[in-house]
């Protein structure tokens, strides 16, 4: 809601002209103190146009503390600062210079409070303040900003930048800008006709946005041109769904590869059917969530590396953990599928329970490295990066398992005790101990793919549970004990998936898959890649 | 009597040269206890909830206790486990009541448990006090609601940001968990919506399943639809372990909340505590409380709570805020009954009115519903709710929602001589339906 008074204040000033491109230290200083005794969002907003209206960059520092929730008022004396934290304290640092004036405890400190509508009034103030700005990226950002909210007032502005640009790709941003600006402005139609062009070309779904409410508001040719450039729009998007589909397919399939591979081992391989598998998983998150706890309070710089340290621990915990599993538990039940099914069951039921009697049943938190978290655009497509590294960490677990499996002596052994048990163990190979190895390696690949899903997933005692039954889905529809198999199935399955979600809902698209599955195995009870093996004699 | 016998000569050998009358009543409090059953999955996937609930009724009973206890008796918690399995809680009620003799029961979480126990509790005649919001179109004698029903929580927060302050919404998602709950809520809300001028075109639907974790197709289906130049928001009834994916996948799209807020019923401050709020900062709750309430009774709750709990990470959220008010609301009712028997608390229940955590007052209402303020709070980077905007006064929940055809004509009402939970004020009788 924007003030009279506030529209009154920056109008006078425009209008008198006597706009000083940087205005006296002290009446901005002015200006910002009347942010304590503004007490309502509406006389927040109007102290901010007040401060974006003096168009002096120093007003920066202050407006995106206000935006990020740091602009305090120390209770003591009604003095404005900016927060920064500071081990427990507040740094207390000069609104306009940025200088570290004093510290205090949160307690002594009120924040000056914001809310969404605000938070765009001031993102809006700080495009204006930031088209010149050194940083190219704040440029870009700034000419963004104003394009998703144009405004016949940022014309000017908005000239006065482009002539004053140098780089060809802001540049051109910041004419997408203007045109945006002209469309809500009430310049001749031809300037508006060429300004929808000028948007067209953008192609984006900022682009139809803008256009959008451009064909709502205006009439005759513009609207027209509008109508047309959005179904040209719709219609290069409508391919761009389709490629982004697919791309959400594989990426799904990913995590699908990542929950099953170890599965494809314990159930595809040895003929386990562990119902603990999820389990696994679930240790190796919550091991990824120690190794950040211990690195967040003794070595804070090595925070983006907590992964890359968490995956050989998450594997040693999970295969340590199979291993006393097979040992105490399977081994004993060999060649009885349904007592197997049910001791593991109970097993997975100990390790959530313990599990949350250890770290309580609330989610923990994992953080996000800073290389994993934000997305980039292909074209149209957004692709998020933790995804992406989701999907390649998933390709190069599948390669050295594929590796360790063919090209390696063990790999041979566990093969030859899988293919004929009797003929192994006679030509001197320890089948117990392969077996056991065995079970453990599945394991371990199973908490190394929770090191993963932790980054995209709940990190609770639950979390195995959501996976259990997928990874079963994909192991049987590739073809148990092959690895092609579980690897042709998951990305299959994922992308099936999610070619369903847009048009039958994700309930629905979830029982449809589940459906063909079943059909599928009617016609080929091997899955996809039928092998021979121990799992197919019994 | 061992225990008496050495609770008395504990009693002396501390000095205390007390007359024999006093002896024999604390004699008496020890084995006369008032038993409450707590009722709460500490197993199963709902335990990451309800967890927290039954260690807050163990603090606010043993509270009690070190206030002198109730009537002159000493309270005593029995807790049992019905383990996320919603048959199981009706079992587990039943054991309660007809075993462990319980005079009231604070328990369930979820809309098909309270269900699946709701012949248990009419049957034998005892008291459920149930703490978190619902769908609403129930009111039953034995069940005193102290979670929001829609008008208590959906409603206001649609209304706004319908208005200036929460930035003229003209475009809805309504996305859910596919469950009763959310099922009903956005009925009533798209109900709500179009009797509000809002065309269909502009209002989506959405539902996904329990603890689903892929939300990639979801979040650029609303990223779509709220690329229509009309402003849009998202009303999410996402349950449970399923939000934490579906936040981090709109923090890594780069939704903000400027640019199209995402409205929660169903997060709290322990659904953030597994997550980096940094890039969600703005999104939006609406609740009846929230930890980061500034008044002297919610400080010393969570004072009392880290004590307790031994951690003062730990948070506190709405449900917690509903069994404090339910638990001093029955205490106060058992008062004013002078007995525990649960036929006469329910009649004493109706008009007790307790101090709530948010600075005002919250009254049992003669529908078995409490009045409380709405409030609307931005998520902020610490993990907690600000406050940004509330209702001016204490909203009474309504249990027959206006908005659905089924209902609109029902109205509850325990006191004598009506008695009834569903009386049609059209056709003058009892017994109306509900949609459910």
């Amino acid at each position: 809601m924007i003030s009279l008074r506030a529209i009154g204040v920056v109008v006078l000033l425009m209008m008198a002209g006597l706009l000083p491109s940087k205005a006296a230290e002290a009446d901005l200083r002015a200006a910002l103190a009347k942010f304590v005794t503004a007490t309502s969002f509406p006389a927040t907003e109007a102290v901010v146009r007040e401060l974006a209206a003096s168009g002096d960059p120093s007003v920066e520092g202050a407006l995106s503390a206000l935006a990020d929730g740091n602009l305090y008022i120390r209770k003591s004396d009604s003095q404005l600062f900016i927060g920064r934290d500071a081990g427990g304290r507040t740094e207390l640092l000069d609104p306009l210079s940025g200088e570290k004036v004093a510290e205090a405890d949160k307690a002594e400190l009120a924040r000056v409070k914001i809310n969404n509508s605000l938070r765009r009034v001031v993102r809006d103030a700080l495009g204006a303040l930031t088209l010149r700005a050194k940083d190219a990226n704040l440029r870009l950002a700034a000419a963004n900003t104003m394009f998703k909210t144009p405004d016949a007032g940022n014309i000017e502005a908005l000239d006065a930048a482009i002539a004053a640009e140098t780089d060809t790709a802001i540049k051109a941003t910041f004419e997408q800008a203007r045109a945006a600006s002209i469309l809500v402005s009430d310049k001749p139609e031809a300037d508006k006709l060429a300004a929808v062009s000028t948007i067209a070309a953008r192609g984006d779904r900022d682009a139809l946005s803008v256009l959008a409410s451009a064909e709502a508001n205006s009439q005759g040719a513009v609207k027209g041109a509008a109508a047309s450039a959005i179904a040209r729009i719709d219609s290069t998007l409508a391919l761009w769904d389709a490629i982004q589909n697919i791309w959400y397919g594989i990426s799904l399939g990913s995590v699908l590869l990542l929950a099953a591979i170890g599965l494809a081992i314990t159930f595809g391989v040895m003929g386990v059917i562990n119902m603990a598998h999820g389990e696994m998983v679930m240790l190796g998150a919550y091991t990824t969530f120690v190794v950040q706890q211990v690195i967040r309070g003794s070595f804070p710089g090595l925070f983006d590396w907590s992964l890359i340290i968490a995956l050989p621990l998450a594997f040693l915990v999970a295969a340590l953990v199979g291993l006393v599993i097979e040992r105490g538990i399977i081994r004993f039940l060999y060649g009885r599928p349904l007592e197997t099914l049910l001791a593991t069951w109970g097993v997975s039921l100990i390790l959530q329970q313990a599990v949350r009697t250890l770290f309580g049943p609330t989610n923990q938190e994992v953080g996000n490295p800073s290389w994993m978290s934000g997305s980039f655009d292909v074209g149209q497509v957004a692709i998020t990066w933790n995804r992406l590294w989701i999907l390649v960490f998933a390709l190069a677990v599948f390669v050295v398992l594929l590796y360790v499996m063919k090209r390696t002596p063990w790999g041979l052994r566990m093969r030859a005790v899988t293919a004929n048990r009797r003929m192994a163990a006679s030509m001197g190979i320890r089948t117990p101990w392969v077996d056991a190895l065995t079970f453990a390696l599945g394991s371990g690949i199973a908490g190394i793919a929770g090191v993963a899903l932790s980054q995209i997933d709940n990190v609770s005692p639950n979390l195995g549970r959501g996976y259990i039954i997928d990874s079963f889905m994909v192991v049987v529809f590739g073809g148990v004990g092959n690895l092609w198999g579980t690897l042709v199935g998951a990305f299959s399955l994922g992308i099936v998936n999610k070619f369903l979600e847009p048009y039958a809902g994700a309930v629905l698209g979830k029982i449809v898959v589940l459906v063909m599955i079943i059909l599928f195995i009617q016609k080929r009870p091997r899955g996809l890649f039928a092998l021979k093996g121990r799992a197919v004699e019994a | 009597m061992r225990g008496n016998f050495q609770k008395i000569t504990k009693l002396l050998s501390a000095g205390v040269v007390a007359a024999g009358l006093l002896m024999t009543a604390s004699a008496k409090a020890a084995d006369d206890t008032i038993k409450v059953g707590i009722l709460h999955s500490l197993s199963g996937t709902m335990a990451i909830s309800e967890t927290t609930l039954k260690d807050v009724m163990l603090m606010l009973i043993e509270e009690q206790n070190a206030k002198g206890g109730l009537l002159g008796r000493k309270l005593e918690a029995v807790v049992v486990d019905p383990a996320s399995n919603w048959p199981l809680f009706a079992e587990k009620a039943r054991e309660l009541i007809s075993k462990d003799k319980v005079a009231a029961v604070f328990g369930c979480w979820t809309s098909v448990s309270r269900k699946s126990v709701l012949p248990v509790f009419s049957e034998l005649d005892n008291i459920l006090f149930y703490p978190v919001q619902y769908e609403g179109e129930e009111s039953e004698r034995n069940v005193f609601y102290t979670g929001a029903a829609p008008n208590q929580q959906a409603i206001p927060a649609v209304d706004y940001l319908m208005s200036a302050d929460g930035g003229s919404v003209k475009r809805w998602v309504l996305e859910g968990t596919d469950y009763v709950y959310p099922r009903t809520t956005n009925k009533i809300l798209e109900a709500y919506l179009k009797s509000k001028g809002v065309p269909a075109e502009d209002i989506m639907v959405n539902y996904t399943p329990f603890g689903f974790s892929d939300w990639q197709t979801e979040v650029s289906a609303i990223k779509k639809f709220g690329s229509a130049g009309k402003k849009t928001a998202v009303v999410s009834t996402v349950n449970g372990d399923a939000n934490v994916p579906f936040y981090k996948e709109l923090g890594n799209q780069g939704i903000k909340a400027e640019d199209i807020p995402v409205m929660a019923f169903s997060v709290g401050e322990e659904e953030l505590a597994g997550l980096d709020t940094g890039p969600l900062v703005g999104h939006l709750a609406a609740w009846n409380y929230f930890e980061s309430i500034d008044t002297p009774e919610n400080k010393k709750f969570i004072d009392d709570w880290h004590k307790f709990i031994k951690n003062d990470k730990r948070t506190t959220n709405d449900p917690m805020e509903a069994h404090y008010i339910g638990f001093n609301m029955w205490v106060k009712a058992v008062e004013k009954a002078g007995t525990t028997d649960p036929d006469k608390v329910i009649d004493a229940m109706v008009g007790v009115s307790v101090p709530n955590l948010s600075g005002g007052y919250s009254t049992m209402m003669p529908n078995h519903h409490i009045t409380k303020p709405v409030l609307i709070g931005e998520i902020q980077a610490n993990g907690q709710f600000d406050t940004v905007w509330q209702t001016p006064g204490l909203v009474m929940g309504d249990e027959w929602s206006d908005y659905l055809p089924d209902s609109k004509d029902l109205i509850s009402d325990w006191r004598a001589p009506l008695s009834c939970g569903n009386f049609n004020v059209k056709t003058g009788k009892c017994g109306g339906k509900g949609t459910n």
